[in-house]
């Protein structure tokens, strides 16, 4: 029986149930991945920085697959959920982060600045707030093709302290640009602590001051994030102009590998680690421990495979190495 | 021929660049209604409408970064900053993002945009909005500088950088806005990097870029008259650079000045002096490659002060006056 005659049941009334399982599989790749990324750069199979979002796949899971395949996202440096999530396949990832050839951007790019214009993944970010004055563009090239598609925009609370932040806002608001703001607020930009570099109580306030509407959602739970991008993006597409979303959610791991975490106590990441993302959408999923195990040890399975495709690609070719600076 | 005004010529470049192309489009502080803060786009709003010539706040940013994001998704945009001391605003986006974005991505992105700055001193508008801030994107890689000096080259190498596929930071002059020379109706491109012989002369090679290469001009005029003759060269990019042109008429007169504008520490005439001492031409000096460059310091205020901030006609000749006679 062809599964279009009966209806699928949809989780919360948004997410049809396959997609949901899809994912969930994904949030656990996710971490799969990043855990794997730690270990590798532990055992010096990486030589760059990176950047994990563990603890804060929620987010990715529920904003990207609120999306088109044609509209555009804008990733931060906390971005592999996000770059997974976009469509991203795994083994060109693993590649890029592992810097070869065969990766997204040759080898060039690595974890910081992974991208795929092909897909309209318009690249991963090193500037805190960087990408936010090129959505103002995104938006704008969008509004003259004429088209109905949108720009996903993410950045984390310490971008919303940049002036690149008021600059991007501003003109996004003023010329209703199909831009879809979204703010990771991960409690720490770095070492400084949302409440010592804030005195509003939401970043998602801000968004009066440009006359657009703001929202704080609870960015563990995928499917309040994949509401609020959802209705941003319907809001976008009529032209109704940008949203400021705030998705409240909170960093496991250090900012990056140099962090030794004395800003913080162990009480407090042990308090966030009770609101695992993941278990979260397990349970509204009916995904038992036991389920979650399996689902687990299939990602882990996959990223293996990931490593070996990276590791038996070749390293980029010295010769190459002015390649793609001029077009 | 018909002749134009700087000002015209770059104005008719992007009349007709958007006439042919619905990607371009100009965006800036007050480029609409106000027609650009030294009406370089005046009527053109009338023309295009307000959304291909774009008036935006003042977020120099912004600007910059509309540029990346419409250019990265297919569009051609011209942005410009007003005064190309305010650049300083947009650095991060223009040296970050724009100019690595492709190298970044593998080679996989086009970012074609060009960046319009009104740069230069002379006009009394003191230390915030008299540089010349080229040399600091020559250094960036990924980036192209374009710096015309007269309005045939304004119009030309305007389109050319419209058609390219790279960002380019297109600097202009203040004070040559309104000087006035032959251009052509049609639209004509000429190409990035490449270098024009403007003067032939036998005694000494001048590299001069922008505003000083009408200034050589006029040092040649006098100092022909003493016997002395100029070879004048204009870079017209300073990245990509032209070295062929220069690096002959260097071997030809063994004699090497170069004129800018920009303050000389840190300047593209070390870049320049580098490139000649590099090349085979290095054997065939008989003097040391000088530099003539605005003094190491901001362009100040006062009328007679400003003046002497920056190489003028009778700076050139003395200059040259003493390398001919072997007084350095």
């Amino acid at each position: 029986m062809p599964t279009s005659s009966k209806k699928e049941k949809m989780i919360e009334g948004v997410i049809p149930e396959s997609k949901a399982h899809e994912l969930l599989y994904k949030m656990v790749l996710t971490r799969a991945f990043e855990e794997n990324a730690e270990e590798m750069y532990g055992l010096g199979k990486v030589h760059g920085t990176m950047h994990l979002s563990i603890g804060e796949e929620g987010v990715a899971a529920g904003a990207g697959p609120a999306l088109r395949k044609s509209d555009y996202l804008l990733n931060t440096h906390r971005g592999h959920g996000h770059f997974l999530m976009w469509g991203g396949d795994l083994n060109r990832m693993m590649a890029e982060f592992m810097g070869k050839e065969a990766g997204y951007c040759r080898g060039r790019g690595g974890s910081m600045h992974i991208a795929d214009v092909e897909s309209n993944n318009l690249g991963a970010q090193g500037i805190v707030a960087g990408n936010l004055p090129i959505s103002v563009g995104v938006g704008l090239s969008i509004q003259m093709r004429k088209t109905d598609q949108v720009v996903l925009t993410l950045f984390g609370d310490g971008a919303a302290n940049e002036g690149a932040f008021h600059e991007s806002l501003n003109m996004a608001s003023i010329w209703n640009l199909p831009v879809i703001y979204l703010c990771e607020n991960n409690q720490y930009a770095m070492s400084m602590a949302f409440e010592r570099a804030f005195r509003v109580e939401q970043i998602s306030e801000r968004a009066s001051a440009y006359g657009i509407k703001g929202l704080t959602v609870d960015g563990n739970d995928v499917v309040a994030v994949y509401k609020a991008v959802s209705e941003a993006a319907e809001q976008a597409r009529k032209g109704a102009g940008p949203t400021l979303i705030e998705a409240i959610t909170y960093r496991w791991k250090g900012h990056s590998k140099s962090d030794r975490q004395l800003y913080r106590t162990r009480e407090e990441v042990k308090k966030w680690m009770e609101k695992d993302p993941i278990k979260r959408f397990a349970a509204k999923l009916d995904v038992d421990e036991a389920g979650l195990k399996e689902i687990e040890k299939k990602a882990k399975e996959e990223i293996r495979k990931a490593v070996e495709f990276a590791e038996s690609s070749p390293e980029p070719d010295v010769n190459t190495i002015l390649e793609g600076i001029y077009a | 021929m018909r002749e134009l005004s700087y000002m015209e010529a770059l104005r008719e470049a992007m009349r007709q660049a958007m006439q042919k192309d619905d990607r371009v489009f100009l965006i800036g502080e007050d480029v609409g209604v106000y027609g650009g803060a030294f009406g370089v786009s005046a009527g053109l709003l009338d023309e295009f409408g307000p959304k291909r010539i774009i008036d935006t706040p003042i977020s120099e940013a912004g600007i910059a970064g509309a540029c990346i994001g419409a250019a990265v998704t297919g569009m051609r945009p011209i942005g410009e900053m007003q005064f190309s001391d305010f650049v300083v605003i947009a650095m991060e986006q223009l040296v970050m993002q724009g100019a690595k974005m492709r190298f970044m991505f593998g080679g996989k992105a086009e970012v074609p945009f060009v960046m319009r700055l009104a740069g230069g001193s002379g006009t009394g508008a003191a230390a915030q909005h008299s540089e010349s801030l080229e040399n600091w994107f020559v250094h960036v890689p990924g980036l192209k500088v374009v710096m015309p000096s007269s309005p045939y080259d304004a119009k030309g190498l305007l389109l050319a950088a419209i058609e390219d596929n790279n960002p380019i930071m297109f600097f202009e002059n203040k004070v040559l806005y309104k000087t006035k020379g032959p251009v052509p109706e049609e639209m004509y491109t000429i190409p990035i990097g490449q270098s024009h012989v403007v003067r032939e002369g036998k005694d000494l090679t001048v590299v001069a870029t922008s505003v000083m290469v009408s200034r050589a001009q006029e040092a040649a005029e006098q100092l022909s008259q003493e016997g002395i003759e100029l070879e004048i060269i204009d870079p017209r990019t300073l990245k990509p650079l032209d070295e062929k042109p220069i690096v002959e008429s260097v071997i030809k007169t063994g004699k090497a000045l170069i004129v800018h504008e920009a303050v000389k520490t840190g300047g593209f005439g070390g870049e320049l002096a580098a490139v000649i001492m590099e090349s085979e031409a290095f054997g065939y000096l008989d003097a040391p490659v000088k530099r003539l460059a605005g003094l190491d310091m901001p362009i100040p205020y006062n009328r007679n002060l400003e003046y002497h901030a920056v190489p003028q006609v009778e700076n050139i000749v003395e200059e040259t006056r003493k390398l001919v006679k072997g007084q350095y």
